[in-house]
């Protein structure tokens, strides 16, 4: 499959890209028509969390969907899925600091070391950090093998998001088990595709 | 039962009370699905009348009870409380309830009645909850008895001078303030007098994270998140939680001399 290179660039992309900004305009909707539920703050702050390992899930999907589909063009969405994950988290993130703790670092400090889901979820951003900062194509080119090596880091990425929302609910894991399914699917292709081509 | 004229309490707290829309909308009722909004969406087709409520165990008075007359003698009034869920959220809720130490003290306990243990309603027809296994059903929960006959338990039969809603835990529901929200079982269809500690529903989901006293203390962390701060519905940052959830003065005297952190 091919689409022509400007079709692509001009329409597929702003495509995708207006589908990921989505889940945010929802919010700002959900919050200017006060439509999220007695406790907005919280559903903000979940659901923040939740696109983040959606999309970073999605990111994943793209490689193993280029081979069914033998279109390599999808690959050039994955910086911009990537990002989005990273934006997701970022806003997530800053939510947990200053709404959920209240910028209050030895609590933050304390939190972090003391819960195990909080740990898994720091884990997790600290993984996909280094990703977004090295997602220019400048890097890329600068880095060169490294770069690839370093962006295995997307797998414990991954990893740890799942645990951080398994560790986080309470009683019904159906969700996090959805999650963790795909997660299993997408390390089983690649490790299948890698026995293959050996 | 929604009587208007309901005396109010001194137990009363004169903090702002959450909204109507918001208690009746962000509800725990695992019986109805396990998000906040499910209740309130499904909650309708649980049949509140006729509603008995059995009683048995160790009392002398034992039977099945027909809600209104179980309602008959006792005076309804309102108790403005703080309720604190184990999730780190809270509301101030204006319940309409009478005590349930009166109800207690017309079953006659014997001796050997050391704990009050509860049931909801067992109906998987009517409660699509109760055909999953969220949690295993009927659910239980419990109280010692002098936690039972402490004047700030209530039996809640509506808020806001209004009849319960289903999804609030219509007919009757216990409200045991100074206790995570989940102690406070809903639409309650027995009473048993127990001599035996009873195995309340979370505990036995995860004993690890979800003990019998469940008081609401900030010191005493959830296994995986911290107990510190809550969320006060309506509100963006969080507030401190209190110990005992503020009613220290009237409660903490049932647990001197007890490790709260061993007896969570």
């Amino acid at each position: 499959m091919h689409i022509r290179s400007a079709l692509f660039n001009n329409t597929i992309k702003p495509i995708f890209f207006v589908l990921l900004l989505l889940p945010t305009l929802l919010l700002i909707k959900g919050i200017s028509f006060d439509t999220l539920g007695a406790n907005s703050p919280e559903y903000v702050f979940h659901s923040l969390g939740e696109w983040a390992l959606r999309i970073l899930l999605l990111t994943l999907l793209l490689s193993p969907l280029r081979r069914a589909l033998r279109w390599p063009q999808l690959l050039q969405l994955r910086r911009m899925f990537g990002l989005f994950t990273f934006y997701y988290a970022s806003l997530h993130s800053l939510f947990y600091l200053w709404f959920e703790q209240s910028l209050d670092w030895l609590a933050i400090y304390s939190d972090i070391w003391d819960r195990p889901f909080i740990t898994a979820g720091v884990l997790a951003f600290l993984c996909i950090f280094p990703l977004a900062i090295t997602s220019t194509k400048n890097m890329m080119r600068q880095m060169g093998r490294r770069w690839k090596l370093l962006h295995l880091l997307v797998y414990p990425a991954v990893i740890f998001s799942v645990i951080h929302f398994w560790w986080l609910v309470k009683a019904d894991i159906t969700e996090p088990l959805v999650y963790a399914g795909l997660m299993a699917v997408l390390f089983a292709e690649r490790a299948w595709g890698k026995l293959e081509r050996r | 039962s929604g009587d208007a004229k309901a005396k109010t309490s001194n137990y009363s707290t004169t903090e702002k009370t959450t909204s109507y829309k918001s208690i009746t909308s962000y509800c725990n009722y695992y019986e109805f699905g396990t998000s906040k909004r499910d209740p309130a969406k499904h909650a309708h087709s649980l049949v509140t009348s006729p509603w008995t409520v059995d009683v048995d165990g160790e009392c002398d008075n034992p039977g099945t009870y027909d809600l209104e007359d179980l309602l008959k003698p006792v005076s309804i009034e309102e108790r403005i409380y703080r309720f604190r869920c184990v999730e780190g959220w809270s509301m101030v809720i204006p319940w309409m309830g009478f005590p349930l130490a009166d109800l207690i003290k017309r079953m006659q306990p014997n001796s050997k009645a050391k704990y009050v243990r509860f049931e909801t309603l067992y109906d998987p027809d009517n409660m699509p909850g109760q055909r999953t296994d969220s949690l295993s059903w009927p659910y239980v929960e419990g109280l010692r008895m002098d936690e039972a006959m402490n004047p700030l338990t209530l039996l809640s039969t509506g808020l806001y001078g209004k009849d319960l809603l289903n999804q609030n835990g219509a007919p009757l529901r216990l409200v045991v303030p100074w206790k995570y929200g989940f102690k406070s079982i809903k639409s309650i269809a027995r009473i048993s007098f127990t001599e035996l500690q009873p195995l309340n529903s979370w505990q036995l989901s995860s004993s690890s994270e979800y003990g019998f006293y469940s008081n609401v203390n900030p010191d005493v962390p959830h296994q995986r998140w911290s107990q510190a701060k809550e969320r006060r519905v309506g509100e963006f940052t969080k507030r401190k939680t209190q110990l005992f959830n503020g009613y220290e003065k009237e409660v903490a005297e049932l647990y001197t001399g007890m490790d709260l952190k061993r007896f969570f």
